[in-house]
């Protein structure tokens, strides 16, 4: 129980501060906190539909957030998660549109798969390759890689481009509807994507931690020279864990768009990859606690529309929370320094009691 | 002589753990005291509360007859109270001026190089450290860069130095300049505090000696007065074998051959120059030399991680020149580190992950690509116990364990995959007595149960007490190979300059 609480504990204190910060901010442009984050909670959570919104924003945050998470534990920082996302889904709405009449299910097999191998190939194999065998440095070549990625599909679907459906805004058509995935809430946008979400965390941690694979990923993320000398492959486990962050990242397009749109449109996604590096970075790299992060995130997005509609303060709020948090997640150290200071002044304070005797000056 | 520290019934207690429990302590002017005791004893603790980084749970520090509280270092420094760590805390990019300066600079906003360069001239020249103040940090020997942790504290005004197993990264040279150094400051009249668990070096340096066990200080007596069997007797709390008894050797078969290779290190220089050596089953073949003459270049060779640019290396007549560093591991070498916190083990993984870091994919450990952590922690779980590490917890991490016993759980892990050849780098580098005692033993039953062995190791006692042979080596040659029984100190001494080859020796390198 100890451990769990010193895992969470940084994560869960920095949420709070960054909370009540924002609290003070929303007090001091007149607005009152209580009534707030009151809006906020119930626009996320208060009944089945905002329940059911808030999981399913959260899907692809998990989904990209776990290939973050992964990369990092390989010591391997993976910022391509947003183009891995967009052109995963490519193939996949391509496969979904081209190959029609197939059985529903193995058809919505067909195109995760494709998918991952996609975006394993777009964030991993690549990136990897190049890294491991050249020394280009990972977070520039998977960035860069993003940028093709997502102006790639951009492009499939504006006029001209090869996946236009004729007659309409830019956008796809829809892949066979027998491959969706169905709505778990009805009216909401729930799906078993959340499910796979879940499965896939469940997945990840298992690798992670129970297989040889996993040893040898966090072996090297933590210390590449004793990997080494225990005679692991370092540069093939620098090429499999950005394929594996690629993979998750891949499918984290394929179900969103499988969840929701049903094809490619040009507001496919909102930012989820770049959003999904926050949720590993606040779930410190742990599956599990990617579900929570992702949902935390997510919730502060839905709920974010009825804050404005009922207390009137700009949605942007949020974006002052999401701010604050990143800055105490990644300031971690600063809140057992703030503990330190206090016990220190605490214990300064019993001191005056005592004789002053010893402070000579040198 | 007057009482220049003392600390009366001193007390810390951490949560579970009484990391000192009753600490007294007399420290006159102009004396080195020592304070000895293994790794654990509570040293650290002790003179982290002198130094203000830690507040005493009970008790008082006595300060020239006045009882003080430090509530950070910066109280302790301006006490007078100096402490040179046993890592260094310099700036390599800058000067050695600027690096002492730092915090505390001539001149009012705008810095005086000059100045800066003065002052620290005139204490170096004072106590005869020998150091060029303008040259840069990063240039430095270790030795060197040791002394200019001593300047810093000097600069300050200390009253007393603290000197933190300042031995424990120096080459036998450094030391014993060092001492030299030891022996200038307290002509001056400065009280040192030397912190150390080797008993030569203390009954060389020291005139009082406290010994420390278990939190508590055990005795208090002239060096004169001590042999070093009591000296260790005290620290370990029973009686210790201090030279290990070595059954006559049973030579074996050939089993590691070196042929005339040739190794560049990884910025492409020539490390090892034609080098050939044979070590057999049964012996114990030291390898002595000065640091940085190619030793770790030739270990890392054999073990596969640095590749040969010439020559061929062969395992019981097996060529495995280009046979992968996994490989060479199955094939039965066992391979103990220098940089046990670098190479050895994954600091962030518990003691059952690193236990099994190199055979975490052989059966029991795990099957078809799944770990059974059950096997894994039964299996650590016994290593633990067998090699006495402490904490005695499979869930520590690696990190969370003191040197001596971070080194236990590397020696634990290569000697228990029963190796056919061993390499030991510096295995004993930075453990107390009873953890030497033990790892010799264990070298010991290795070679006796008809394994190779191959030990590196800068102490020169330690090969001379332990090697069957001696191959020395000089700028990536090997000088000479002697008898282990009728070596001596001298002999290795000039061999490792190189002498019996060229004439003239190198300079010191770092």
């Amino acid at each position: 129980m100890k451990s769990v609480w010193r895992a969470i504990g940084t994560p869960v204190l920095a949420s709070l501060i960054a909370i009540i910060i924002g609290g003070i901010i929303a007090a001091a442009i007149g607005y009152n906190p209580l009534q707030v984050y009151g809006s906020l909670i119930s626009g996320a959570f208060g009944g089945a539909i905002p329940l059911g919104n808030t999981l399913a924003g959260s899907v692809p945050l998990i989904l990209a957030g776990l290939g973050i998470a992964v990369a990092f534990r390989a010591g391997l920082f993976n910022i391509g998660a947003e183009g891995q996302y967009w052109i995963a889904t490519v193939a996949a709405v391509w496969i979904g549109y081209h190959f029609k009449g197939m059985p529903g299910f193995l058809h919505l097999i067909f195109m995760l798969v494709v998918a991952m191998v996609v975006g394993g190939l777009w964030g991993g194999i690549i990136p990897g390759l190049l890294k491991a065998y050249r020394g280009a440095h990972e977070v520039i070549t998977t960035m860069m890689l993003s940028y093709i990625g997502i102006l790639f599909a951009q492009y499939c679907i504006e006029p001209g481009g090869p996946m236009l459906e004729k007659g309409y805004q830019p956008q796809s058509p829809a892949v066979a509807q027998n491959a969706w995935l169905g709505s778990i809430i009805p009216n909401s946008q729930l799906t078993w994507g959340f499910a796979i979400a879940i499965v896939a965390a469940v997945v990840v941690w298992w690798i992670l931690f129970h297989t040889t694979f996993g040893f040898q990923l966090r072996a090297v993320g933590s210390n590449q020279f004793a990997a080494r000398y225990a005679g692991m492959n370092v540069p093939l486990y620098t090429v499999l864990a950005l394929g594996f962050s690629g993979v998750l990242a891949g499918l984290a397009g394929a179900v969103q768009m499988l969840s929701q749109d049903h094809r490619l449109t040009q507001s496919f996604s909102s930012g989820y990859g770049y959003t999904a590096i926050v949720v590993a970075l606040l779930a410190r790299n742990n599956p599990f606690g990617v579900i929570l992060a992702g949902i935390f995130f997510s919730a502060l997005s839905t709920g974010s529309q009825n804050m404005q509609l009922v207390s009137g303060i700009p949605q942007s709020l949020t974006d002052v929370l999401t701010g604050l948090i990143i800055f105490f997640v990644a300031a971690e150290r600063l809140i057992p320094m703030a503990l330190t200071w206090y016990r220190r002044r605490k214990s300064g304070r019993l001191q005056v009691s005592l004789p002053e005797g010893g402070r000579t000056d040198g | 002589m007057t009482h220049f520290l003392e600390v009366i019934d001193l007390k810390k207690h951490f949560p579970g753990v009484k990391a000192n429990d009753g600490v007294n302590l007399t420290v006159k002017s102009g004396e080195v005291h020592a304070i000895l005791g293994e790794n654990g004893a509570g040293k650290s603790t002790l003179m982290n509360m002198i130094y203000g980084l830690y507040q005493p749970t009970s008790g008082q520090i006595l300060l020239e007859g006045k009882q003080v509280e430090f509530s950070s270092p910066r109280d302790a420094i301006r006490s007078g109270i100096g402490m040179v760590h046993q890592h260094f805390m310099l700036i390599p990019a800058l000067s050695v001026a600027e690096n002492i300066v730092l915090g505390d600079e001539p001149g009012g906003i705008q810095y005086n190089r000059k100045e800066a360069v003065r002052r620290v001239q005139q204490i170096s020249d004072q106590y005869k450290l020998q150091v060029d103040p303008t040259r840069r940090v990063a240039d430095l020997s270790v030795g060197l860069q040791q002394r200019v942790e001593i300047l810093k504290v000097l600069y300050r005004r200390a009253k007393l130095l603290i000197l933190d197993e300042p031995t424990a990264l120096l080459t036998p040279q450094e030391t014993r300049e060092l001492f030299e150094i030891v022996g200038h400051l307290k002509a001056e009249g400065i009280p040192i505090v030397f912190i150390s668990h080797k008993l030569d070096e203390v009954r060389e340096i020291a005139d009082v000696v406290t010994v420390m066990r278990a939190g508590k200080t055990v005795e208090t007596l002239p060096i004169g007065d001590a042999t070093p069997q009591d000296l260790a007797n005290l620290m370990v709390g029973r009686d210790v074998v201090l030279r290990v008894q070595k059954n006559p050797i049973q030579l074996g078969n050939k089993l590691l051959e070196l042929r005339g290779i040739h190794v560049r290190d990884a910025s492409r220089h020539e490390r090892i120059r034609d080098l050939s050596l044979t070590v057999s089953e049964g012996e114990i073949l030291g390898l002595a030399g000065i640091d940085g003459n190619g030793q770790s270049e030739l270990v890392e060779a054999v073990a596969g991680l640095l590749p040969t640019t010439a020559g061929s290396i062969h395992l019981a007549g097996q060529d495995i020149t280009r046979v992968r560093p996994f490989d060479r591991t199955e094939l039965g070498i066992a391979y103990v580190p220098q940089d046990r916190q670098r190479d050895g083990l994954v600091l962030d993984f518990d003691l059952v992950e690193n236990i099994i870091l190199r055979d975490f994919h052989k059966s029991p450990y795990s099957k078809s690509g799944a770990i059974n952590y059950r096997a894994a922690r039964a299996y650590a779980e016994r290593l633990i116990r067998e090699f006495d590490v402490r904490p005695a917890d499979a869930d520590r991490k690696a990190g969370e364990l003191s040197g001596g016993n971070q080194q236990k759980v590397i020696l634990a892990r290569e000697v228990s995959r029963d190796p056919r050849l061993l390499i030991a780098v510096q295995p004993t580098r930075g453990l107390d007595v009873g953890a030497i005692e033990g790892i010799h033993r264990q070298l010991l039953r290795l070679r006796d149960n008809g394994k190779g062995i191959l030990l590196v190791s800068l102490e020169l006692d330690e090969i001379l007490s332990l090697s069957d042979r001696i191959a020395v080596i000089h700028d990536g040659r090997i000088v000479d190979i002697v008898d282990g029984d009728s070596a001596t100190r001298e002999q290795l001494g000039l061999l490792m300059t190189g002498v019996k080859s060229t004439a003239e020796t190198r300079g010191e390198r770092v």
